[in-house]
């Protein structure tokens, strides 16, 4: 039985949960009120990993991730007007609008892209300029499970053991890939893949924020002093989409992952912190999405 | 003296860039000495460089993207690919992050990663070691794509590569290896070269005895000794002059650079060893169509292999990859018939 209690969340950390929440759920209503191009993916339900991730992490660190992106990019950067005008194609956007939802790039510490498992390589490569560098970085990549599919994601496993670099691979399992549930995808699990690849492996499946960060924080450590690449399996479940309104699992598996979202469960433990950031994070919203909507469109060098 | 071979201009040319960059590592299979590369185009370096070459698991799409990761941290690195085959093992890497990621976020990324990789048949490696896969290569954004030859200073070659601030392709056709480099602008008792076009990238080969010479070839490294060898025939047995333009950029391709050749020839042969069909051949001759169309006389020839794979055996490969007698015949059918 999975521990389903939640302890209670500092104000910041709280309200960045909420302005992901937030965010996200207005992107999927921009997409049906059409005022949306492309397409997007949304982080609702697995909103407090990133949330716990970005306090593990220094400035001096790498972050890759995919294109279930949004999440991270906003704690690391906290910066939602960038990503809403990245994401609507105007002016302010975090890549000129070129990049759009799922490529990223900021700061020389946070890239991501839209080809399955492709960043794990790059992220090894960046790992390896860490460690020749003497530096105490570290690099984390984040994938799904769905990610554990491509080859590329075992030749960078096996190059990272290796030469021992200092990577995380930090596994979103939300048990779906796209609509193929991970029973129908994956043979065997994480955990022994990583023991193949003699790469240390800690799984997670808590949705306690302050608990992940204590639980992690010994292990992201041990990455940092030692050089030694870790794997990181979080499960959790996908309260939204894939991408737009492409959710066809069972109502049933639906009402199960709704009952334990973080948002339902944290809500009931802690009604007036909870109410009063969301009001909070909705204005943050509603103040972003005006800003973004009165800039013009992106202007970019070449087109 | 004799002038050094290829391989060991090759060789040269990486120590030369090892020791004037820091920055600068070599990854790929094998590269460790003593064995020093399959083609010991990286020979010593690792005995010399010990942090900086890397020897890699069979993972061409792996190191490639780990070469792309050091990239983005400002290094300079060079992989190797064993065999140019396996390149379609890196595609993803080379086409969708490294060439893409130096416009795709918006602003201009640096990214110097050089891809070596050794190409071409007429060794007997058969269908999978033997490609001329360039032409997959063509017409990415972000992505150059050069060619060794028996005229370019590699020294030269990899350090304009490593400072172009996007990914290239150097494609060295594995029959050069062995050959010696041209250097006082001498090649024989006929045709002698000179660099030129802009950054000195082409290099135009010619003969002085010749009154009016009619025909272009217009090709890359690895189909040089072909080419003049066919040349040399043409003249001495039949009478027909040709010459020679070899660039060192294969794609985007130099037009302007090709203009004065173009301006005054009658026949243009473009000659490529990869297969017909959306080839590099197709790219230049579409290309010097459109641009020159008011001074072509002829419709332009691709000369290239056919469309077959490559077999081990020598003489099934020999009808499959373009010779010299399949050079000399295209050329002399294409003026008699004009």
């Amino acid at each position: 039985m999975v521990d389903t209690s939640l302890s209670k969340l500092t104000d910041a950390d709280l309200l960045l949960l909420l302005t992901i929440r937030r965010l996200e759920e207005e992107l999927l209503s921009l997409f049906s009120q059409g005022r949306l191009n492309g397409t997007t993916h949304t982080c609702l339900g697995q909103e407090y990993i990133p949330v716990a991730l970005q306090h593990l992490m220094t400035a001096d660190d790498f972050l890759f991730t995919a294109h279930r992106g949004h999440g991270h990019y906003v704690a690391q950067f906290g910066d939602v007007t960038g990503l809403l005008a990245e994401i609507m194609g105007r002016e302010g956007g975090v890549c000129n609008g070129v990049g759009g939802s799922q490529h990223l790039y900021r700061d020389r510490r946070y890239l991501s892209t839209g080809i399955q498992g492709e960043s794990l390589p790059v992220a090894a490569g960046v790992a390896h300029h860490f460690k020749r560098k003497n530096s105490t970085a570290i690099v984390v990549a984040v994938i799904g499970d769905g990610t554990w599919g491509e080859g590329a994601v075992y030749e960078a496993l096996n190059m990272t053991a290796v030469w021992c670099l200092p990577l995380i691979v930090l596994v979103e399992n939300n048990g779906i890939s796209q609509t193929t549930p991970t029973r129908l995808q994956m043979a065997g699990d994480i955990k022994r893949r990583a023991a193949a690849f003699d790469i240390d492996y800690v799984v997670e499946s808590s949705k306690d924020v302050n608990a992940i960060r204590a639980r992690l924080a010994p292990h992201f450590e041990k990455t940092r002093e030692c050089r030694t690449p870790l794997i990181v399996e979080i499960i959790t479940d996908r309260l939204g989409p894939h991408s737009k309104g492409d959710d066809s699992r069972d109502p049933r598996e639906l009402e199960r992952i709704r009952a334990q979202d973080w948002y339902a469960l944290y809500q009931q433990a802690y009604s007036d912190q909870c109410d009063r950031l969301n009001v909070e994070a909705k204005s943050r919203i509603a103040a972003a999405l005006e800003t973004v909507e009165a800039a013009n469109p992106a202007i970019w060098g070449t087109a | 003296m004799p002038s050094q071979r290829v391989i060991e201009n090759l060789n040269l040319g990486l120590h030369t860039l090892f020791e004037r960059h820091e920055t600068v590592s070599l990854l790929g299979e094998d590269v460790l000495d003593p064995y020093g590369g399959a083609f010991k185009a990286s020979k010593g370096l690792s005995t010399k460089y010990p942090d900086r070459v890397i020897s890699t698991p069979l993972s061409e799409g792996g190191f490639v993207g780990v070469a792309a990761g050091m990239a983005l941290c400002g290094e300079k690195p060079i992989v190797e690919i064993m065999f140019g085959d396996f390149i379609t093992l890196a595609f993803d890497q080379i086409v969708n992050f490294a060439a893409k990621s130096v416009s795709m976020y918006g602003t201009e990324l640096s990214l110097n990663l050089v891809v070596r990789c050794p190409i071409g048949g007429n060794r007997s490696y058969g269908p999978t070691h033997s490609q001329s896969l360039q032409k997959h290569f063509l017409g990415v954004p972000n992505l150059d794509l050069f060619e060794i030859s028996q005229f370019h200073d590699n020294a030269v070659v990899l350090e304009k590569l490593v400072g172009l601030g996007r990914p290239s392709i150097l494609f060295e056709d594995k029959v050069l290896y062995t050959q010696r480099m041209y250097d006082v602008g001498i090649i024989d008792e006929i045709f002698g070269f000179e660099k030129c076009g802009d950054d000195n990238d082409f290099v135009r080969v010619f003969s002085r005895d010749f009154d009016k010479p009619h025909c272009l070839l217009i090709t890359t490294g690895g189909l040089v000794p072909r080419c003049l060898s066919a040349m040399r025939e043409l003249f001495v047995e039949h009478e027909i002059e040709c010459e020679m333009m070899v660039p060192s950029r294969v794609y985007p391709l130099d037009l302007r650079s090709l203009e004065p050749a173009v301006a005054v020839m009658e026949h243009i042969f473009v000659v490529e060893e990869g297969t017909p069909g959306g080839s590099w051949g197709s790219e230049v001759s579409h290309n010097i169509s459109r641009n020159f169309w008011d001074q072509l006389e002829h419709p332009i020839t691709i000369i290239q292999a056919r469309d077959s794979i490559i077999p081990s055996a020598r003489h099934l490969e020999e009808k499959v990859l373009v010779q010299s007698g399949r050079i000399v015949n295209e050329i002399k059918s294409r003026v008699r018939h004009a």
